[in-house]
């Protein structure tokens, strides 16, 4: 899948989270701006690896999300591209 | 109103067997986490734990093993070691109860009965599989094995579970309802699903706990069992009883606002309640047991919670979590015998596994090693999953 793909449906899985139509989650968003919670995180994060089958390394207790950084749409492609490139 | 006292402490966890290698663990600040072994824990991302380890089911006879699954087995031997203690031996009779924690009950043998139908095909399961993985398993064989026919029931409130099963129990005696209670929690979760669970919600360390510590990296659960015996003030003096503690006071809210997210003026309201109920100010506690998963939420929280009861004059506090592990509806129980340990001899167990402080966590930390100190009164604190909190006051005897 190319990048644009990855991103419609990271996309996706977030607005799902929130409730909210696809087109209202821009692809510069940072997550903590589009108000999602610490429980739609991980709903998220789980969304994210059923649907690419990876494992995302990500640990809520750390700030600075050295292993998978889930601060924006941006970030969250790009980890998820890493991923896959296994 | 009728005075509580602690007469006799049992546990079982990864620390020890027994209380009087567990007291040696938390006077050296060591931790019981290593490396998990049971049944397909290499399949886990997680695997570290506070595991009770080198288990001897042999001490139970077939048809007990049968019968009990680990959680009922670790309650039991501490049970048996809190009484042995007290000096009480069975049949308790109507006027002796049991209240026990759990959060997970029965989970292995829930585990072990969905592989047999589920992963290995078979058709049918041992037929004592409801009786084993009831919630109120541990208590009611408690109640059995030494005769407590008054009131017997398991709380289950998640990690708080143990503390609100002590704090229940203290009001049993209070009122009048009982004269001696046995109380605290038993867990034994650890198990690929208990442990595949949790790593869902992103909140464990994949190595070690380190409470209120920069570098944090989450919690560990721990498994096991703490039992206190409970007795009124007058019954235990009447039977010349050596009086370890009194247990003075019991506070419990509910944030009843988010299902995980802690909330500090909740966990403040509860110490507050706590204190009013033993009738005790803020002065006058010399330790508090923190909560202190090793989340960053929690510890944050729980600081702030702390300053706000105690202002600029917080007493010293402590995470044994660190040490035994999050034994999660037991957790609470191994928590009061540690605060037992701070009353009875002076020493205030360590955060072990405690690097750098935290600025969002400005606390006097005790961290790696114990502190001698006269304690006249502590605080243990449980905040759970679901908002609930429960916290418990003790008083030198």
């Amino acid at each position: 899948m190319d990048r644009a793909g990855i991103e419609a449906v990271v996309i996706e899985i977030l607005a799902a989270q929130l409730l909210l139509p696809p087109s209202e989650v821009a692809p510069d968003a940072r997550v903590d701006d589009l108000g999602l919670d610490s429980l739609g995180k991980v709903e998220a994060i789980f969304a994210l690896e059923e649907r690419f089958g990876i494992s995302v390394p990500f640990n809520a207790n750390e700030p600075d999300q050295p292993d998978f950084d889930f601060q924006s749409v941006g970030s969250i492609v790009a980890g998820v591209e890493r991923l896959l490139r296994g | 109103m009728r005075r509580v006292v602690v007469t006799g402490i049992g546990t079982v966890n990864a620390l020890a067997g027994d209380v009087p290698g567990t007291f040696a663990a938390f006077r050296a600040g060591r931790s019981g986490i290593g490396p998990l072994t049971f049944r397909d824990a290499g399949r886990l991302t997680i695997r570290v734990g506070a595991e009770v380890r080198d288990w001897d089911e042999a001490r139970f006879t077939p048809s007990e093993r049968a019968l009990y699954d680990r959680v009922t087995q670790y309650a039991l031997v501490a049970g048996a070691e809190a009484l042995a203690m007290a000096g009480l031996a069975g049949p308790l009779g109507p006027r002796a109860g049991v209240i026990m924690g759990t959060a997970a009950g029965g989970i292995r043998t829930w585990e072990e009965s969905y592989r047999a139908v589920f992963a290995e095909g078979r058709n049918r399961v041992p037929p004592l599989v409801v009786p084993r993985l009831m919630h109120n398993a541990a208590a009611s064989h408690l109640s059995i094995r030494h005769g407590a026919s008054g009131p017997v029931l398991s709380v289950a409130s998640a990690c708080a579970s143990a503390n609100h099963a002590l704090g229940l129990a203290l009001q049993q005696v209070r009122s009048g309802a009982a004269d001696v209670m046995l109380a605290g929690g038993a867990e034994a979760m650890l198990c690929f699903g208990g442990v595949k669970a949790w790593e869902g919600l992103r909140v464990l360390s994949p190595d070690m706990c380190r409470p209120f510590s920069l570098g944090r990296r989450g919690m560990v659960i721990g498994d096991g069992a703490g039992v206190l015996v409970l007795e009124d003030e007058a019954h235990a003096r009447a039977r010349g009883a050596r009086v370890l503690a009194e247990l003075a006071g019991f506070g419990t809210t509910a944030d009843a606002g988010d299902i995980v997210a802690p909330d500090p003026e909740g966990a403040a309201r509860a110490m507050r309640a706590a204190l009013a109920d033993a009738g005790l100010a803020p002065g006058d506690i010399g330790y508090v047991n923190a909560h202190g998963t090793g989340t960053l939420l929690n510890d944050r929280s729980e600081a702030r919670a702390i300053r706000a009861v105690f202002g600029g004059a917080a007493p010293p506090v402590s995470s044994t979590k660190a040490m035994h592990g999050h034994a999660i509806g037991a957790t609470g129980a191994l928590e009061a015998i540690a605060c037992i340990l701070a009353l009875t001899e002076g020493i205030v167990p360590p955060t072990a596994g405690f690097e750098t402080p935290d600025p969002d966590c400005a606390l006097d930390v005790v961290a790696n090693i114990a502190r001698e100190a006269r304690v006249e009164a502590a605080l243990s604190n449980a905040f759970a999953f679901g908002g609930l909190n429960a916290v418990l006051a003790f008083r030198r005897a």
